[in-house]
């Protein structure tokens, strides 16, 4: 029978699992994680007495009824938990997980691998309580712990307002919002931005709860500083008028947006192409999420664009494969999926506009900032890179010169940021860090055996 | 190690699970993370192989593999995705010789 690989069982991964499920196909669903969920409908570990109704306030309904759906499909299907891809080559998946490495061959695969958090470096971020964005959240669902006890959420980004709502819905204390972009940007793209009406209310909503819980919020204002000496103290930043404001805290939520993780789409072949509003190198996909041959790219890793745009991408995604495949169509409603989809994909700009990239406070970083985590390499030493006589100075040259990017985290994080410093906060085109085979490390034991 | 870093808001109903990091014995529940479990004890994962700044994770989700530990001999792990166990010998500096993959 006709094998289909699904990587991710996100909302994205489950919605394509799910129109797969009447059809005439094996299909093997393959997450990291130990549990179906990905990042929106994160569940928490088992056994631990977490009230997700008051964590998700309206939004518990969707949560409830995504996991009864994806219960019943990881039964029926053959669903691998714990299970790293970690790489794509010779038509087949390749995994690790505890019992082991393996290729599984593939006819048709979807990835649905979603994203993660888009990071601009600051002075101090490397603290012991500066953490992601999506890892604050991530945590709280995951294992009912807070990220501190007094804590900053800080940057920009439509999940900003959410998590910190999250938080001081369970009773953590948050000491401020700092977000990046001025409160008049936010305005302008209000037009933009009611194209999703129900994303929009929920952002408004975040924002009236925190304002009714006392949250002072800070918009327009530039994350400075993470200060402390063994680990963080404070947050500074430098508010719109131009003074300078510290907010002492425990714990920072820092991102700035979502970047999808599109390293196994690169490595199956799907092109990348930069996007100028976004600026990020993105898959092309066409509208139902084909990527190539027997390629198909549905959720965040394709696009980023949220839950409800996740899960009808999902399920477009696998009609266009059953269509492709000659396969009896399943019953999604592909006019009805394509017009909510471009509805929610259709504003861009808006995004962009509402939640800044600010990219030229790559510029402005000083020397000794830590660019790169893994390695400890400092903006002045890719500066120094920089200065290097080279035919064309990408992205990919000064990683080999500075080791900015060569580190364990492949560049997800330093990436846009090096990105920019390599463009030199131009707004041109930027260049990218190519992806690479183990896309994450893999257990020393299994390296041996793995070798690509 | 310093106060807590993290501040746990819902406990687990699961047994009690007892392991060690760098020789310290370590209580927490089944179902918790080592990073929460390390992180909810103290304030740092590790320090970093460079300088020896303290370092405690960042992403939370696997991603930036800012949170590794040891586990016995051989062993590398990723803190915020692997699960506590009885008994585990946690370290966090490479058990010598370390063998990077
Ligand atoms: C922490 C976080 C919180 C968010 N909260 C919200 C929210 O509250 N509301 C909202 O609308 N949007 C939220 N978003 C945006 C969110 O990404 C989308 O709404 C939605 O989760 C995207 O669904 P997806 O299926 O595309 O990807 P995800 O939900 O991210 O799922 C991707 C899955 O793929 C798996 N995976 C990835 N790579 C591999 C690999 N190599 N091998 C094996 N498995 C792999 C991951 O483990 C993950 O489970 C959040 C994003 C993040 C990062
Ligand atoms: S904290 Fe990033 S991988 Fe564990």
């Amino acid at each position: 029978m006709t094998r289909i690989v699904i990587v991710g069982a996100g909302p994205a991964g489950i919605a394509a699992a799910d129109a797969l499920s009447a059809a005439p196909v094996e299909v093997t669903l393959i997450d990291e994680a130990a549990r179906p969920g990905g990042q929106l409908y994160r569940s928490p570990a088992p056994g631990l007495k977490l009230d997700m109704s008051r964590l998700l306030g309206s939004s518990h309904g969707a949560y409830a009824a995504f996991h009864d759906k994806a219960a019943g499909l990881c039964r029926r299907l053959d669903y691998r938990p714990g299970t790293l891809v970690w790489s794509i080559h010779g038509g087949a998946v390749h995994l690790a997980s505890a019992s082991g490495a393996a290729a599984l061959p593939y006819d048709a695969l979807i990835l649905a691998t979603g994203a993660t958090d888009r990071i601009m470096p600051a002075p101090g971020w490397t603290l012991p309580g500066v953490f992601t964005l999506g890892g604050a959240q991530a945590l709280l669902k995951d294992q009912g712990v807070a990220i501190g006890r007094r804590v900053v959420f800080c940057g920009s980004s439509p999940l900003l307002y959410l998590a910190a709502s999250q938080y001081l819905r369970m009773g953590v204390k948050v000491a401020a919002v700092i977000d990046s972009t001025p409160f008049a940007a936010k305005l302008r793209a209000l037009p933009d931005m009611a194209r999703a009406p129900a994303t929009l209310a929920a952002g408004l909503r975040a924002m009236a709860e925190l304002r009714l819980g006392g949250v002072p919020i800070h918009q327009g204002a530039r994350i400075e500083r993470f200060e402390g000496e063994e680990r963080l103290a404070a947050v500074q930043c430098r508010a719109g008028a131009g003074q300078l404001v510290r907010i002492a805290c425990d714990a920072a939520a820092y991102g700035h947006g979502l970047r999808p993780e599109a390293q196994l789409a690169e490595l199956a072949g799907c092109e990348l192409r930069y996007d100028p509003v976004q600026r990020l190198h993105l898959p092309v996909i066409d509208g139902d999420g084909r990527a190539g041959e027997r390629l198909y790219i549905a959720g965040d890793g394709g696009h980023i664009g949220g839950g409800q745009a996740a899960s009808l991408s999902g399920a477009l995604a696998a009609a266009a494969l059953l269509d492709d495949l000659g396969l009896p169509a399943s019953d999604v409603d592909r006019a009805g999926s394509r017009r909510s989809l471009a509805r929610l994909r259709g504003f861009p700009n808006g995004i962009a506009a509402a939640f800044r990239w600010p990219r030229e406070q790559v510029v402005a970083l000083a020397d000794d900032t830590i660019l790169c985590r893994c390695e400890n390499i400092r903006v002045g030493e890719v500066r120094a890179a920089l200065r290097q006589p080279m035919a064309s100075p990408d992205a990919n040259r000064i990683k080999a010169v500075s080791r900015c990017g060569m580190g364990r985290c492949q560049g997800r994080f330093c990436g846009p940021a090096l990105a920019e410093l390599v463009g030199a906060g131009h707004a041109g085109e930027l260049d990218r860090l190519r992806a690479q085979a183990p896309i994450k490390p893999l257990p020393i034991a299994l390296a041996g055996e793995a070798a690509p | 190690m310093g106060s807590p870093l993290l501040l746990r808001i819902a406990s687990f109903e699961t047994k009690q699970v007892r392991f060690t990091c760098d020789g310290r014995p370590i209580a927490a529940r089944q179902g918790e993370s080592l990073l929460a479990a390390l992180l909810s004890a103290g304030d740092h994962l590790r320090r970093h192989e460079g300088n020896g700044e303290p370092r405690a994770g960042f992403c939370l989700m696997g991603a930036c593999q800012d949170c590794w530990v040891w586990i016995g001999p051989d062993r590398r792990a990723r803190a915020c995705t692997t699960p506590v166990a009885d008994g585990l010998q946690v370290s966090t500096i490479p058990p010598a010789p370390a063998g990077f993959a």
